[in-house]
């Protein structure tokens, strides 16, 4: 269980994260929505210690991230990055066996490219795309590349950050039905966050909205659309109108 | 506004630059002990290593032989046409020898170097940076600093005193050639004046400032990329800055080698 006391982040006069309390139970898939430039990538990197939080606690089945073992901590996570943060020297399979091919579980490199290819197939490339650079992939080839290396190593939590952000409607549909599936088969604890109201009704299990630097809103998926909340009924909506300000 | 608050304007503005300076200088420091420090810790990223040293050493080669090929052909008709002045001619071949062994073959190869690598280093870490590739590594368990600044900083250390002296040969070959044919010089004697005249010193001299300058470039384009601004206007800023950042400190760290070499 992921769980953000009091977070509070400032990045020069700009206030991102105010106070931030969030529980994210076990193997649950929350989502995060909320408007561009609210603070949900700088949250998710508060977890992940990418980023360091001002004030408030962050603890993972009660123990303080902070005071953890890095390593041991950083090897129960997955991560797909918004624009995949692939690494273009490396071949797709090296991507995806990165973590496998380093470290204190390192394994044979016959042994972890055969994972990788295993992994592309589960997220529906084929084996010939294990030997291609990222820059010869399409943009959703690249997530799918993103994905399967999030999961090579089978972490306990996975993080997804717009993970269908510049992509066709169909291929952001190929990508949360992957994502959901994925998650509920490794029982895998997972966070996204995304603006995008398909991957959220695809995804989540429970939904959580950050605006001004808090957290508004949290609860069921079931519950988003007959929420009274203002501030996830403009959301979920698109109204331009409402208590969140269009000009940010 | 207070008369204190006018007379102490001009030394705000003065000290302001002075400490941005000085906070720079300390963040470099660190970084380069850092990088020292990671230097025998493990985990060794050997591939990433032999990639750097490629990448640096070899296929900077045929840049550094042109340099130094064209410098000692100019220097051996500066050196003849300043020496006819009071008929010391003969002096070009160990004049071309020892000051392509001590200066310019180190000064100009680590100049080219610092405009070749130290400018692909920054953008290509900067581009890393800013495509989150650098936060892929920590979230997969690895420590950029070790995974891409020591292998590059220990590749240049090794690979620019090879290309410096690599760069000497050539530099005199040049000289010989200019010499033997636009100079009227015996090939015989212009060699054997430059092997005689030539001491380990001279030679030695330039390969360890070859290493100080590898060492400058890659830590000045690992430094100034990871700490990119974002887009591709941030990249471009740490690549100037890293060319421009490591082509000073080699001028500066030449002059304070040679003060400790040759003025003893």
């Amino acid at each position: 269980m992921i769980t953000l006391s009091g977070v509070t982040k400032t990045f020069g006069a700009n206030r991102v994260l105010r106070g931030i309390d969030l529980t994210i139970p076990s193997g649950e898939s929350m989502v995060i929505i909320g408007g561009s430039g609210t603070g949900k990538s700088v949250l998710l990197k508060c977890i992940l210690g990418l980023v360091h939080p001002d004030a408030g606690t962050i603890s993972l089945d009660g123990q303080d991230v902070a005071t953890a073992d890095r390593d041991a901590f950083l090897a129960r996570f997955g991560m797909l990055f918004q624009g995949g943060a692939l690494f273009d020297s490396l071949r797709v399979w090296e991507n995806v066996a990165f973590r496998l091919l380093r470290g204190a579980t390192k394994l044979p490199k016959a042994e972890a490219r055969a994972i990788a290819i295993e992994k592309l197939r589960r997220v529906g490339l084929k084996p010939e795309t294990a030997d291609m650079f990222p820059a010869e992939l399409s943009g959703g080839m690249q997530k799918r590349v993103g994905l399967a290396r999030a999961i090579a190593a089978e972490p306990e939590i996975i993080f997804f950050d717009e993970p269908t952000t510049g992509l066709d409607p169909i291929m952001a549909g190929v990508i949360n039905e992957l994502i959901r599936e994925i998650v509920v088969e490794m029982g895998a604890t997972a966070m996204t966050i995304t603006h995008d109201m398909s991957s959220v009704r695809a995804i989540a299990d429970r939904v959580a909205m950050l605006h001004d630097g808090v957290i508004q809103w949290t609860g069921p998926v079931a519950d988003l659309d007959s929420t009274s909340d203002p501030y996830v009924q403009q959301f979920i909506h698109g109204r331009a109108h409402g208590p969140i300000e269009s000009v940010r | 506004m207070s008369v204190t608050a006018l007379a102490t304007r001009p030394l705000a503005a003065l000290g302001r630059p002075v400490l941005h300076a000085l906070a720079s200088v300390g963040r470099v420091t660190l970084f380069a002990a850092q990088v020292l420090a990671a230097l025998f810790r493990p985990p060794f990223y050997l591939r990433e290593f032999g990639h750097s040293l490629m990448q640096i050493g070899w296929f900077s080669l045929p840049m550094v032989g042109l340099t130094a090929l064209f410098t000692g052909g100019a220097l051996a008709l500066q050196i003849y046409s300043g020496g006819a002045r009071f008929n010391a001619e003969s002096v070009v071949p160990s004049i071309v020898a020892i000051g392509m062994a001590r200066e310019l073959g180190p000064v100009l190869g680590g100049l080219m170097v610092a405009a070749r690598v130290a400018s692909s280093i920054a953008a290509e870490i900067g581009t890393m940076k800013v495509t989150e590739q650098i936060d892929a590594l920590v979230t997969l368990s690895t420590n950029p600093l070790k995974y891409l600044a020591v292998p590059r900083v220990l590749a240049a250390t090794l690979a620019v005193p090879v290309l410096v002296g690599v760069g000497d040969s050539i530099g005199i070959a040049g000289g010989w050639l200019v010499g033997i044919t636009r100079l009227d010089f015996n090939s015989a004697t212009y060699l054997k004046n430059t092997v005689d005249f030539l001491e380990f010193w001279d030679v030695g001299s330039g390969l360890v400032k070859g290493a100080v300058f590898g060492a400058i470039v890659a830590l000045m384009g690992c430094y100034f990329g990871m700490n990119s601004a974002r887009g591709a206007q941030g990249v471009g800023a740490a690549t100037k800055k890293a060319v421009v950042t490591a082509s000073i400190m080699i001028l500066a760290a030449n002059y304070a080698l040679t003060e400790m070499f040759f003025t003893s």
